[in-house]
């Protein structure tokens, strides 16, 4: 029994000891804390993959500062506690200061304290929850920053698109009970009066609603020339189908709730969403980027790898721009970066959320190509 | 303390409800003239909602009869109805995108005109899931029923419910009919045309109907039509043959008509099987109207149809089928000019206000007629 335990001390002590190995001068260590198990591993993976490659490709270059950058990717679950115990085992035992992650707010948000607290910089590349960068007294996390836009942007850049597309009334259907749906109704109604058009109508309706008859008629009767749907592909699919049975000829519109292989183009057809990256963009960086990565990986990156790859990328321009490894000046060039991203040029506001392009999607004749890249 | 006298008048009111009929008559006051001043502020408007609530009606009119059947027999609100409704319509889901069972009669007899081809189709996908239902039901009836015949009636309410979840979660497993929502394909191509003053005519997709006509699609035409049918064929089997009158006589008293040598248990499969048969019918053609099928889909539409069939008199064949017609139309009003999300809070209120004014409902009088 003494043996054991003095055999397990010395276990310990070995272990100690090798985790405190001497550092190397000219190496720059960016962590990544994405879902590699739990509920969404393919985010996960797909994030990990925009990542590496984002790595490799500086490395190639030259590094950041002259220095080698060293990966140090962990899984995070999508869950707070092994979030929490991922980032403190990467900034503690690995002496990470930059951490791109985590693809879930849930995760994001319990890592963003850490982040706050032991002044590393951090970077999600897709959680949309404005609590990631805020604090609960609604400023700012000096630290924490994001790489994709928060939801009710996508209103603001699809009341552009339609007013650009010349549409001047646009009716307005919401889901009163879904967040997500309410933000995006009320920032497309906002920006959209602020560009000239009116709103000819607005109706609220609940998740269970599958008969929307009553409300299509409505629309029908009011001549709009856009019915601005936020809502997911479920819906859509059961409005769309509905829409056209009852004479509605307004082009319909949503937001990324609307991205999904399950839906129905026949229903959807004519309409248009915006989303945070296509692969079908005709954008030269666009076109690079896939190219790279079916080259590498052997399949399209998705949204995740995409936002991924972005999110590393400014981290790393971030750094550069700093001229240091010090994360306070780090955090401080980050808020000032001006970067040509894949997913757009991004820019940060007060609230360390990306000021960027959205990429528009039309759907027709079956098919569903990026037709536009909107700026706000 | 001392108790305080009440004011005769206060009394009087208290005693003789009459503050609860003047409420309904001021709420029945105002709701006609609400919709009396939309009918005259844009008439084609109101007539077009008119025709959605008629869509809807005819297919809660289908649920219903199942309900009022089954109650007039066995004194037991089926709860499980609303699922056995689900069930119907994920069958003509599988039969028409998996067996294209909507083109087998044209295949076996080609030379059939495209138009009566589709309409056969849609017939012959709506009799698959009515026999599916009607088996589906037979079975239930059958393992969770029968054995409860002589237990107190609130074991077999529950029970049903129990069969009701049952029914929803089994359903929801990923090798059943999974927890997605599936885009229903309908047998035919729908079809819209519009009439009014611009005059008659098809609607191009993309090209706006004139001003003040009224739309009305194929699918419209295809529930009204199959759901006049089958009230005309339920009421031909309750009234002229002999297992309808076996139903009537068991419905009037039991003990008596298994005395006269009625096969009771038997006659009460077959009503379980018919008011499933319709349900199943009922379940194409929501989803043929709405084109979606989830496996949650069976609920609101059960409980809808359970009020309509309470409103109509539960019980009466005639009555469920005013009662969902009535019941469409107050949904349809509700959701265009008071608010959608109010659409469901006027259907329960309508429950409600019937139990407290007039439980046996619009047709529920006592009479030997009931099935």
């Amino acid at each position: 029994m003494k043996k054991k335990v003095i055999l397990s001390l010395v276990i310990l002590v070995a272990i100690a000891i090798s985790a405190c190995g001497p550092k190397a001068a000219k190496e720059i260590k960016i962590a990544n804390l994405s879902p590699l198990s739990g509920p969404v591993p393919t985010f996960g993976t797909s994030t990990t993959n925009g990542f590496n490659l984002a790595v490799e490709e500086w490395n190639a270059k030259g590094g950041v500062l002259g220095a080698k950058i060293v990966p140090v990717v962990e899984d995070s679950q999508c869950t707070a506690d092994p979030a929490v115990n991922a980032a403190n085992k990467v900034i503690d035992q690995d002496g990470v200061k930059f951490i791109v992650g985590e693809v879930c707010s849930s995760a994001s948000i319990p890592i963003s304290l850490i982040a706050e607290e032991k002044k590393v910089v951090q970077i999600s590349p897709t959680s949309t929850n404005p609590n990631v960068t805020l604090n609960v007294d609604g400023s700012t996390k000096e630290f924490v920053f994001r790489a994709c836009f928060i939801d009710p942007f996508q209103g603001l850049v699809m009341a552009k698109f339609a007013t650009d597309k010349g549409y001047k009334t646009a009716f307005v259907m919401a889901d009163q009970g879904n967040d997500y749906v309410r933000g995006l109704a009320e920032e497309f109604e906002k920006h959209f009066l602020s560009f000239g058009g009116t709103i000819v109508g607005k109706e609220n309706y609940t998740g269970t609603d599958t008969d929307f008859s009553a409300i299509l008629t409505k629309v029908a009767d009011s001549g709009a020339e856009v019915l601005w749907l936020p809502d997911y592909y479920n819906v859509v699919n059961l409005v769309g189908a509905q829409a056209k049975e009852k004479g509605v000829t307004a082009v319909m519109m949503g937001g990324d709730g609307w991205d999904s292989a399950d839906l129905d183009l026949a229903a959807a057809d004519g309409g248009f969403y915006s989303n945070h990256y296509s692969p079908t963009d005709t954008r030269q960086i666009v076109v690079d980027w896939v190219a790279r990565y079916q080259a590498k990986y052997d399949s399209v990156p998705d949204a995740l790898a995409t936002l991924g790859y972005d999110a590393t990328n400014l981290m790393l321009a971030a750094i550069e721009k700093a001229g240091t490894d010090d994360s306070t000046a780090v955090a401080k060039a980050m808020a000032e970066l001006s970067f040509e991203a894949v997913s757009g040029k991004v820019t940060f506001d007060a609230q360390h959320n990306p000021i960027k392009s959205a990429v528009v999607l039309g759907v027709s004749g079956g098919a569903v190509t990026a037709v536009a890249s909107v700026a706000p | 303390m001392e108790l305080q006298k009440r004011n005769p008048i206060v009394n009087w009111i208290i005693k003789s409800k009459a503050l609860g009929i003047l409420f309904f008559v001021i709420i029945g006051a105002l709701a006609v003239f609400k919709l009396g001043q939309s009918l005259i502020d844009n008439p084609s408007l109101f007539l077009q909602q008119v025709i959605n609530g008629l869509q809807l009606g005819f297919v809660y009119a289908l649920i219903a009869l199942g309900y009022t059947m089954v109650y007039g027999i066995v004194r037991l609100i089926n709860f499980a109805h609303g699922d056995v409704f689900m069930v119907g319509a994920f069958s003509s889901y599988y039969a028409i995108a998996r067996f294209n069972l909507h083109l087998w009669v044209v295949a076996l007899f080609p030379g059939v005109p495209v138009f009566a081809g589709q309409i056969i189709g849609t017939f012959t996908v709506i009799i698959f899931s009515m026999l599916i239902c009607a088996l589906l039901s037979f079975t239930i009836e059958r393992i969770a029923y029968k054995p409860l015949r002589n237990a107190p009636r609130i074991s077999a309410l529950i029970t049903a419910i129990g069969i009701s979840f049952f029914l929803e979660y089994f359903s929801a497993l990923k090798f059943v009919f999974s927890s997605n929502y599936i885009t229903y394909k309908r047998p035919f191509d729908v079809k819209t045309w519009f009439v009014g003053p611009g005059g008659f005519g098809m609607i191009e997709t993309g090209i706006a109907p004139p001003k003040g006509s009224i739309i009305f699609s194929n699918i419209f035409i295809i529930i009204v039509i199959t759901s006049i049918l089958l009230l005309f064929l339920l009421q031909y089997i309750v009234r002229r043959t002999k297992i309808g009158k076996a139903m009537r006589t068991v419905a009037y008293d039991k003990p008596t008509a298994r005395l006269m040598g009625i096969n009771v248990d038997a006659v009460i499969s077959i009503t379980f099987a018919i008011g499933a048969a319709l349900a199943g019918a009922a379940g194409v053609l929501y989803s043929i109207a709405f084109s979606q099928v989830f496996f949650f889909m069976g609920i609101t539409p059960g409980l809808k149809a359970f009020v309509a069939a309470v409103l109509g008199g539960i019980g009466s064949i005639p009555g469920a089928f005013i009662g969902a017609l009535i019941m469409g139309q107050a949904e349809t009003m509700a959701a265009a000019y008071i608010s959608t999300p109010m659409r469901d809070a006027i259907a329960f209120s309508i429950l409600i206000i019937v139990l407290l004014v007039r439980p046996k409902g619009i047709m529920g009088e006592i009479t030997s007629e009931k099935v």
